[in-house]
Formats: C-alpha cells, sequence, structure tokens
C-alpha cells in the first residue's frame, strides 16, 4: 500500500512539470493565465502532500487565486490580442527564420545546461540529514508568544523579513498607483448581472468571516495574517468584480491609514520595545503572543486593503481629480 | 465490511462516474454551452455524491459539517460562474450548438 501515494505524488509532480512547459509555451496568453492558475492550484496540493499547510494556503488564495485575477485584470486592459501579442509573436517567427535567434538559442541552451549541471551537483552533495533550524525552532518556540511554529519564525524570529514584506507589497501599490491613468477595465455596457451581485452578496460576510478565522487561528495552527489577508482581497476583488466601489468619503484619507496601518503598526512596536529596553522587534515574551496578534490583526486589514487595491488598478479616488 | 462502507464505497465510485462523465462532455461536447453543462453536472452530483461517501467516513459531525459547507459553497460557486460564463458567452454572439 505504501506504492499508491508514490505513484499519486509522482502523477502530481509530473503534471506540474508539464503545466509548466505548456504555460511557458503558449502564444495565447488567456491560456497562459488559466494554466497559471491551474499551476497554482496544483502546487497548493503537493504542499499539503510535503506536510506544508501554511504554505498550501497561501499559495492556493495569492499565488492562485490573487496573482491569477491580477494576471487576467492586466489582460483585460491590454485590449484586442490581435494588434500586439500575435505582432509580436509574427516578428519573433521571422527573425527566428532568418537565423538571427538560432546562434542566441544555442548560447541560452548550453548556459541552461551549465546552470543545470551546476545544481544537480549542489543538490547531490548536500549532506544527506541536513539539520536546519527546525530545531532551534522547536527549542525556543515556547518564548515566542504562540505555539504555530510558522507564525513563531515569521512574526517573532523572523519578524524583520515580514516587516520588509510588508514594505514590499505597499510599494508595490504605490508602483501602480503612479503609474496613474491607466483607464478604468474596458467599460462592459451591460449592468453587472444579478447572479454576480447576489453571489458577492452571500459570499463577502463569509469570507470576512474566515479571515477573522485565519488570523485568530494563526497562532496556534496553519493560518495568519498573509492568508487572511489575501481572503479578504478576495472579498474586495468579488466587490470590486460586482461593480461596488469605496464611497468618495472612505476614498481619501481613511483608505490610505488603512493601507498603512499593518506597516506603521509594526514597526511602532519594534520600536516601542526597544524603548522598553530589548532590540528592535525582540518582544518582551510575556507579552509576545498579544503584540503578534495586534500585528497581524492590523496586517491583515492592510494586505487585504492592498490587494483589492492592486486588482482596482488605479487610486480609488482618482474619479474625482479629473 | 460494514454496510456503512460499502454503502460509502458506492457512492464515491458514483461521484467518481459523474466526475468521469462530466470530464468527457467538457472534452468532447461540440460548443461552450454544452461543455457547460456536463461540467456542472459533474461539480454538482458528482462532489455531492462524494461528500455523502466520505461523511460515512467521517469521524465527527463536525467533520461532516465542513464537508456540507465545502459542498454548499461549490454548489453556490459552480452554478454562478457557469451562468456568468454563458452570459458572457452570448454577450459575444456565441451562437448556441445546433444540430
Amino acid at each position: 500500500m505504501t506504492l499508491l501515494p508514490l505513484i499519486f505524488d509522482g502523477v502530481l509532480g509530473f503534471t506540474l512539470l508539464w503545466l509548466a512547459w505548456q504555460l511557458l509555451g503558449s502564444p495565447d496568453l488567456f491560456r497562459a493565465i488559466v494554466l497559471f492558475i491551474a499551476f497554482g492550484l496544483l502546487m497548493a496540493l503537493i504542499w499539503v502532500r510535503l506536510d506544508a499547510p501554511d504554505v498550501a494556503l497561501a499559495e492556493a488564495a495569492i499565488g492562485a487565486g490573487l496573482t491569477g485575477a491580477l494576471l487576467l485584470a492586466a489582460l483585460a486592459r491590454l485590449g484586442p490580442p490581435s494588434e500586439t501579442a500575435s505582432l509580436d509573436n509574427q516578428g519573433d517567427r521571422a527573425s527566428v527564420a532568418e537565423g538571427g535567434g538560432l546562434p542566441f538559442r544555442r548560447w541560452l541552451v548550453a548556459l541552461h545546461l551549465v546552470l543545470a549541471c551546476g545544481l544537480g551537483y549542489a543538490v547531490m552533495s548536500l549532506p544527506s540529514a541536513a539539520p536546519g533550524l527546525s530545531d532551534a525552532v522547536a527549542n525556543s518556540l515556547a518564548l515566542s508568544g504562540v505555539s504555530n511554529p510558522v507564525t513563531a519564525v515569521l512574526l517573532n524570529f523572523r519578524a524583520y523579513d515580514t516587516l520588509l514584506e510588508m514594505g514590499v507589497l505597499l510599494l508595490a501599490l504605490l508602483a501602480v498607483w503612479s503609474l496613474g491613468s491607466t483607464p478604468d477595465a474596458p467599460p462592459d455596457d451591460q449592468p453587472v448581472g444579478g447572479v454576480l451581485a447576489l453571489l458577492a452578496r452571500l459570499l463577502t460576510p463569509l469570507l470576512l468571516l474566515v479571515a477573522g478565522y485565519l488570523l485568530w487561528v494563526g497562532g496556534r495552527a496553519p493560518g495568519g495574517a498573509f492568508q487572511a489577508g489575501s481572503v479578504l482581497g478576495a472579498a474586495g476583488v468579488l466587490l470590486v468584480l460586482a461593480g461596488w466601489r469605496l464611497g468618495r468619503r472612505f476614498a481619501q484619507l481613511p483608505l490610505r491609514i488603512m493601507l498603512v496601518a499593518g506597516l506603521v503598526l509594526f514597526m511602532a512596536v519594534g520600536l516601542f520595545v526597544m524603548l522598553v529596553g530589548g532590540d528592535f522587534l525582540t518582544y518582551p515574551h510575556a507579552s509576545a503572543g498579544g503584540l503578534i496578534l495586534l500585528i497581524e490583526a492590523a496586517a491583515t486589514l492592510s494586505i487585504g486593503m492592498i490587494l483589492a487595491a492592486l486588482f482596482l488598478g488605479i487610486r480609488p479616488d482618482s474619479r474625482a481629480d479629473q | 465490511m460494514a454496510i456503512d462502507e460499502v454503502v460509502s464505497i458506492l457512492l464515491l465510485l458514483a461521484g467518481a462516474v459523474f466526475f468521469f462523465a462530466g470530464t468527457l462532455g467538457l472534452l468532447r461536447f461540440p460548443d461552450i454551452y454544452t461543455r457547460l453543462h456536463a461540467l456542472t453536472k459533474a461539480d454538482n452530483v458528482g462532489l455531492g455524491l462524494m461528500v455523502a461517501g466520505l461523511a460515512l467516513q467521517a469521524e465527527s459531525a463536525a467533520a461532516v459539517g465542513k464537508l456540507m459547507v465545502i459542498w454548499l459553497l461549490v454548489l453556490l460557486a459552480g452554478g454562478s460562474v457557469a451562468h456568468l460564463v454563458a452570459a458572457a458567452a452570448r454577450r459575444r454572439g456565441i451562437v448556441p450548438w445546433k444540430r
């Protein structure tokens, strides 16, 4: 009976590679995006098989779900594919036919072979039982204020990384907003269908509940700010699709406060513990659990808002500017 | 083998048949509307049978509840998405297939 999981894992792994190959080779962008979403879902399954449910949740929600939605939204804004994509492809084919691309490709293959050999050598020469850091994490888990080792690493032992990640996310949104006047997705003449509005109305409360649950459970079990935030973001995407927009009253300052709340609170807590007498982001053991939950709550809100705002693509108040 | 295990296996197999038929329809049916029809049948009924089969093997009432919630959510999402895809196809002027 030990053969069955092996076969299952083998099929999963090979399907993943095949999907990756198909999606990279697809000239049709829409097809490539759909394959990318399928790739993300399969990847999440593989993380589950590798006993990494935290990563699986994040991959399914962010990698497959929200990135897929972002890519589709970008594709919708590119306009009809016949003008841009196919012309480029023809140009590529023409240059290959002239032989212009061929030596380049040979060099590329050679370079990749070297890289593959190097990687293979590196993997083969690894010590068979790498100790890793899991023992160190397990030993000091009691000091972290949470009992889920992943959350302990992300929000306590390596909180610095997570802080920077929040910053990167915010910067990405700033970059998108700075690009400015990209038109809203080509306006559908049809009013948003009753089915979509109904779906959004039914699912939004449920998504809020799930996000709250993921945030709360993150201290003990798989979950946490990024997973909860991406569920919030999904709710935002659904509302945007259903035609709902933030009221002008909230689109200015309140929205911006929400967007930066996670990063600001994270840094504030980090600086505050320095005042109390520790190092940056080294929480006192007694209040670590509470501080982590506080940071994660603000981070969840900010991540959700940032992801939804990324999907919307333009500054929600830009209509007021015009 | 207990009777509930037999029933569970039969339900799971029936679900698998529906998923197989749905996949076959997705690959072989002539246009988008008929393919959607095949696909939603597999999702709704096939998953329902799977959930029923798995519920018989579940360890607790909470697990049964979670399975039911999964099925209801997929019903809701699957039905709505099928409607949206079909409506979008109709807006683009794709004519339903006729023999």
